[in-house]
């Protein structure tokens, strides 16, 4: 690998979504198409803002809905362009027959996702639902818990798409309203190209060129369709491999890295929390605290939600005595709703890892969720490993009756 | 074919290589087109959906003594046997021929 | 003054083809017609963004492809914003210089009347506000042929299709055909045109000039469906023909808000012609067929009135 280029960083205060924008503009993108929706607007405002200041030398294509903005992006991107899109919640769901067409045709898309409540009834408040109702659609998914991360990921995700290994579009997620919208301090490149190097602009995937008339989209009859799936699947396995290389490259290059789950004082733990996204921050003050008060507790963060860590879930697992879940997100009509306990608890039956896993529902909606609330769902967690209980519901934490 | 060869996503990537596929035995009925009468219009060439009518660097010498430097011909291989050419043929220089069996 | 036509005989088509035998479109589907001479107009440097449909299904089946131009499909409803996305990324290349900006790529976008009067128009109305440079041809056999002959926002009054059959209490196509050429019209695109193979100079002039303009054009073109209209399949480019001398069909052209009809019709034919030769409209009734036949003199005298002078003649035959 060549010399590390030195980069010199600005400091700026800037919420996750300028950090986005300003990620956007910093990884090059040639084409960007988007619809504003609570709460990823800014972004797209401000990505306005730097091809009209000349800073990012991008066409913008203001497409007149969802649909069309990853319509438009499928198009850019097949031409061999590299192609940004935003959204949240409805129009996450406006376009979902392309996210799978996206991943289908093996296009290196990268979105970022402000994670919002679905309608009914309508709520513009975040939670993880519309990402979640997402991951059966073939997508990398990385989802960040600070402003800083959010801006990495989003350079990291051009190089996780564009390896020939993988060819699928990234999704990078972050909360919605509580990320998209509060400040932190987040380093960025002084310069703008910095970070060629790191993802130099060379397609290599099929695209639409007259020297070389490919066609993109056939119709597979039931005698081909089954194989160009598998060959999804074997692409988002490999993508586990490249993502961590992408992030370790990343660390080597620019001194921050992220892994594919962040841990805490996991070994020797009695219960771990297992969470995503910006709520990790109340999570982890809540259980320094306990900490303080001599409770073995430790932290784990998922990053990387697609394709899903089973092995490192595993591992955590093996070092702890019980995990406690925090989802975000409700999957109607099972028991166990939160879809990343689910994930964990399967994970742990193909590993022959027996734990106890508990999970419990918050932040639905953007319900508020405290320390309090936190110190209080470890107080139940114990209850519940005290007295054998096996989980055959989740917990709705602070619902009303 | 596995998954390992096939190209990525369904993409076909020679381009035009439908014409390994042999539409011909769809038809019932033929055209044939009579070289002394066809009077290279090239009007059949022109609708044929396919294409499968081609013009091709044959002269001919018609019995009234007129020459032509090319000709038009059917190709059989992908003509269905719409009879479009037929329709279009102002000189009536296209036989309808049923297909034997 | 206008312009001398490209394409005047037949002498003026190129050779070189750029659509392969071997697809399955029905035999005498007027669609291969109308493709295959879209293609020779465009040529090698064209990207063709096609809507899910008959052209789409039939020339693309894994492993086969009839296309000798780069091709995508992506879904049904979003031809205009993939070739959208496309322009855009054609742009931004050359402006980065990575791209030669003297390289002259043609962009269309292909959809039925199924992935464009309904599904597809809002798309299509995005990408002609915004102004991106590429012709959209729309094939036009005025219903969802594709699954099955059920009717479109395209489909005529009076005819039948399987969502609008013929029973006792209702018979056929209820609506108008949407005007959807005067809509596109109306987004004041540098060029619309409406177009039909029966007149195969005109059309592939109409397709050069579309490909010329700087910015979205639209060219509209009648896609006679053996299948669907039930008649037999010789009589494709018959029946186009027969269109346009009933008057049901105006070949017109806008070309920078200049309207001009580019085929005139000096002695018309009765719209029964039209009617007698197609099984989706044996139903008919004397009455409908007269009530049919008053609208288009209506028309015929609002067009030679727009343009000043008689281009739709008197009923003849």
């Amino acid at each position: 690998m060549e010399s590390v280029l030195k980069i010199t960083w600005k400091r700026l205060p800037l919420s996750s979504n300028f950090a986005i924008a300003q990620a956007v503009k910093d990884s090059d993108v040639d084409v960007v198409s988007a619809y504003p929706i609570t709460p990823q607007t800014t972004v797209v405002e401000r990505i306005s803002e730097f091809i009209a200041n000349g800073e990012l030398k991008a066409e913008m294509i203001h497409v007149e809905s969802e649909h069309s903005a990853m319509s438009a992006a499928i198009g850019a991107s097949a031409f061999g362009a590299r192609a940004f899109t935003a959204t949240a919640s409805q129009g996450l769901e406006l376009m979902h027959e392309l996210l799978h067409i996206a991943s289908g045709l093996r296009l290196p898309i990268v979105m970022s996702v402000a994670a919002r409540a679905l309608s009914a009834p309508i709520s513009i408040w975040g939670d993880y639902t519309d990402v979640m109702n997402a991951r059966d659609t073939s997508w990398v998914t990385l989802i960040a818990s600070t402003a800083q991360e959010a801006y990495d990921s989003i350079i990291q995700a051009y190089k996780i798409a564009e390896d020939p290994r993988v060819f699928l579009p990234v999704m990078v997620a972050y909360d919605g309203y509580a990320m998209s919208h509060t400040y932190e301090p987040v380093y960025v490149s002084e310069k703008a190209d910095a970070f060629k190097d790191y993802i130099p602009k060379n397609p290599q995937w099929y695209t639409l060129n007259p020297d070389k008339p490919v066609t993109i989209g056939s119709i597979a009859s039931p005698d081909w369709y089954y194989e160009f799936k598998y060959q999804q699947v074997v692409a988002m396995k490999n993508a586990y491999d490249v993502v961590k290389e992408a992030d370790e490259e990343y660390g080597k290059r620019y001194e921050r890295k992220y892994g594919i789950i962040e841990e805490d004082g996991v070994e020797g733990s009695d219960i771990t929390f297992v969470t995503y996204g910006g709520i990790f921050g109340t999570l982890k003050e809540s259980v320094e605290e306990l900490r303080k008060k001599g409770e073995k507790i430790g932290l784990a963060r998922i990053r990387l939600f697609r394709p899903f860590p089973s092995e490192d879930i595993a591992k955590i697992a093996e070092k702890t005595k019980a995990l406690v879940v925090l989802d975000r997100a409700i999957t109607y009509g099972v028991g166990i709703s939160g879809p990343v306990s689910r994930e964990i608890i399967s994970s742990l039956y193909s590993s022959g890892i027996e734990r106890n896993v508990y999970s419990f529902i918050i932040g639905i909606g953007q319900r508020t969720v405290t320390e309090k609330d936190m110190a209080a769902i470890y107080e139940k967690t114990k209850e519940m490993l005290a007295s054998h209980e096996k989980q055959k519901e989740s917990i709705y934490w602070g619902v009303r009756e | 074919m596995g998954w390992k060869e096939l190209p990525r996503g369904g993409s076909i990537l020679e381009p035009g290589n439908s014409e390994s596929r042999y539409t011909g035995d769809w038809r019932t009925f033929k055209p044939v087109i009579k070289q002394d009468k066809c009077t290279r219009c090239l009007r059949c060439w022109i609708v044929c959906p396919e294409p499968a009518i081609y013009i091709i660097d044959k002269p001919y010498a018609t019995s009234s003594g007129r020459q032509f430097k090319f000709s038009v011909e059917v190709n059989y291989d992908y003509c269905k046997g719409c009879g479009m050419c037929v329709e279009e043929c102002e000189p009536k220089a296209i036989d309808w021929v049923e297909e034997e069996k | 003054m206008m312009a001398k036509p490209f394409f005047r005989t037949v002498y003026d088509v190129p050779r070189e083809e750029y659509l392969a035998p071997g697809h399955g479109l029905c035999a005498g589907c007027t669609a291969g017609t109308i493709v295959k001479l879209l293609l020779k107009v465009a040529g090698p440097n064209t990207i063709v963004v096609n809507a899910t449909g008959c052209v789409e299904v039939s020339t693309t089946p894994f492993p086969y492809t009839s296309w000798k131009v780069p091709w995508i499909h992506v879904a049904f409803e979003n031809a205009a914003a993939v070739a959208s996305g496309i322009e855009s990324a054609l742009k931004a290349l050359k402006a980065k210089g990575v791209l030669d900006p003297s390289k002259k790529i043609n962009i269309i976008a292909l959809a039925g009347d199924g992935g464009t009067y309904d599904i597809g128009f809002q798309a299509l109305s995005g990408m002609l506000e915004r102004g991106h440079k590429v012709m959209y041809v729309l094939y036009d056999n005025e219903a969802y042929m594709n699954t099955g002959i059920q009717r479109s926002g395209g489909t005529p009054v009076y005819a039948w299709t399987t969502t609008t059959p013929v029973g006792k209490i209702l018979k056929g196509k209820i609506q108008q055909k949407k005007p959807i050429a005067e809509i596109v019209a109306a987004h004041r695109i540098p060029y619309v045109a409406t177009a039909n193979p029966g007149y195969f100079a005109d059309m592939m002039n109409k397709f050069k000039k579309g490909l010329e303009v700087d910015g979205p054009s639209f060219v509209h073109v009648i896609q006679p469906c053996t299948t669907g209209w039930k008649f037999d399949p010789r009589y494709g480019i018959v029946l186009a023909r027969l269109a346009t001398e009933t008057g049901l069909w105006i070949n017109w052209e806008q070309e920078e808000g200049q309207f001009r009809v580019t085929v005139t019709v000096p002695r018309r034919k009765h719209v029964r012609h039209y009617f007698e030769l197609q099984g989706r409209f044996s139903h008919l009734t004397p009455e409908e067929i007269e009530a049919i036949q008053k609208e288009v003199d209506l028309e015929a005298d609002r067009i030679n009135k727009l343009v000043g002078r008689t281009v739709i003649g008197p009923l003849v035959e």
